[in-house]
């Protein structure tokens, strides 16, 4: 067995539509090489990664001030309006004694995305500062930020079905609260974080 | 072969790829990422289950999934019926990402695995497969069926001490739905496809 290598260092990389080994002259940044096989831009790594996975993540962070602060459901029924946070809408359930379905809106809307604003960081920040610790790990930490953020869109589900089926005003009136729209932008944020960030970052330090 | 090396996508280890059989998966050896897998009888499943599919979301975004009975009155509601009162009611952003995330992607990503081997079951050439092949990955992650399904679970158990809840028939197919999306995707294998197209070049 030849010392294991890093595609780049030997001027090559996979395509990441069809996986094809391709060669790349180390042109200008500029200049675009097209997979052969399948016609997709490759590159050695994704394009301006740290600045754009930055950017996506702190607007994701701005977005979740509004997301937790203001209500994410307004509920009206015989004139009085109760509107509800995303954490006072958990204690709500926490205090009726539903406790799997305060579980499961705490895990998907309170500690995924914050899971996933913090490991973003980190993973930034020791992509920057050079880190050689434990990169098997921090790939694996990457590997489930991006397969845990989608989870986070079970609240925004269940806003639009209670407001599908509790809209006609019989008993109550349901209606989306001006959180839902942050939150909702934040999942995306996120995920868009998520897939721009380059986890070969990680190993390009331990050369 | 198809390829006689790959570099991993998560770490970059340029790996050389032993000759897989049909049921094999590649990993790297450094991170452990998945390199890929390679899936038997891949083009005939695949088909089968994109076919099954599209039935299913038709009776899926057809038929209420859930119904609701309060002194006498039902109300029942449909998939889009829930995108449409968001709408209505000012919240289009949000509107927009249910009506994406919980049809049209999964929607688009059946549509496109099955352009791909339809032709090729009947021995044609598939229609830029390279671009397909993009659109299936970027539709992957926002493909959020099984999610949605957690929120009509907990929607039930919010309203049970309410009202009494009247499953629809799109609640079947809808999990249904779920499951077979998951293993068209899961069964569907680029690498096969690939292959079959590099043996029909002259």
């Amino acid at each position: 067995m030849t010392h294991a290598a890093n595609a780049k260092q030997l001027g090559l990389t996979s395509c990441h539509n069809c996986e094809l080994l391709v060669h790349l002259s180390p042109t200008p940044e500029n200049t675009r090489t097209l997979c052969p096989r399948c016609g997709t831009a490759v590159h050695f790594r994704k394009p301006n990664s740290l600045s754009r996975t930055w950017a996506l993540l702190l607007a994701a962070a701005v977005l979740y001030i509004p997301a937790n602060v203001l209500p994410i459901s307004e509920v009206s029924a015989l004139g009085s309006v109760q509107a509800d946070t995303i954490l006072s809408g958990v204690i709500y359930f926490i205090q009726a004694g539903e406790w799997p379905i305060a579980l499961v809106i705490f895990v998907a809307s309170v500690f995924v995305p914050l899971l996933k604003l913090i490991a973003l960081t980190y993973l930034l920040l020791s992509v920057q500062l050079k880190s050689r610790w434990r990169p098997k790990d921090r790939t694996r930490l990457y590997r489930i930020v991006e397969t845990v953020g989608r989870w986070s869109m079970v609240d925004i589900y269940v806003i639009t079905i209670m407001a599908a089926l509790v809209h006609v005003g019989v008993l109550a009136n349901f209606a989306a609260g001006p959180a839902a729209v942050f939150f909702a932008g934040v999942v995306v944020l996120t995920m868009f974080a998520a897939m721009s960030f380059d986890p070969r970052l990680i190993w390009d330090s331990m050369e | 072969m198809p390829f006689a090396q790959v570099a991993c996508h998560e770490c970059d280890l340029l790996e050389s790829v032993p000759p897989l059989d049909q049921h094999a998966t590649l990993k790297c050896r450094r991170c452990g990422a998945v390199i890929y897998r390679r899936r038997p009888d891949s083009i005939q499943r695949t088909l089968a289950l994109t076919i099954a599919g599209l039935v299913l979301f038709v009776v899926t975004n057809v038929y209420p999934f859930l119904g609701f009975e309060i002194q006498g009155t039902a109300i029942h509601t449909t998939l889009l019926e829930g995108v449409r009162i968001l709408y209505v009611a000012g919240d289009w952003p949000v509107a927009a990402v249910v009506l994406v995330t919980a049809v049209l992607a999964p929607l688009f990503q059946l549509l496109a695995m099955m352009s791909v081997v339809l032709p090729l079951y009947f021995d044609r050439r598939p229609w830029d497969v390279g671009g397909v092949f993009r659109a299936i990955q970027h539709l992957r992650p926002w493909s959020m069926l099984e999610v949605f399904m957690l929120g009509i679970l907990v929607t039930v158990v919010k309203l049970s001490k309410m009202a009494t809840i009247i499953p629809g028939p799109a609640l079947w197919s809808f999990a249904v739905l779920i499951v077979v999306v998951t293993a068209a995707s899961s069964t569907f294998d680029p690498v096969e496809v690939w292959r079959r197209l590099e043996d029909e070049r002259p």
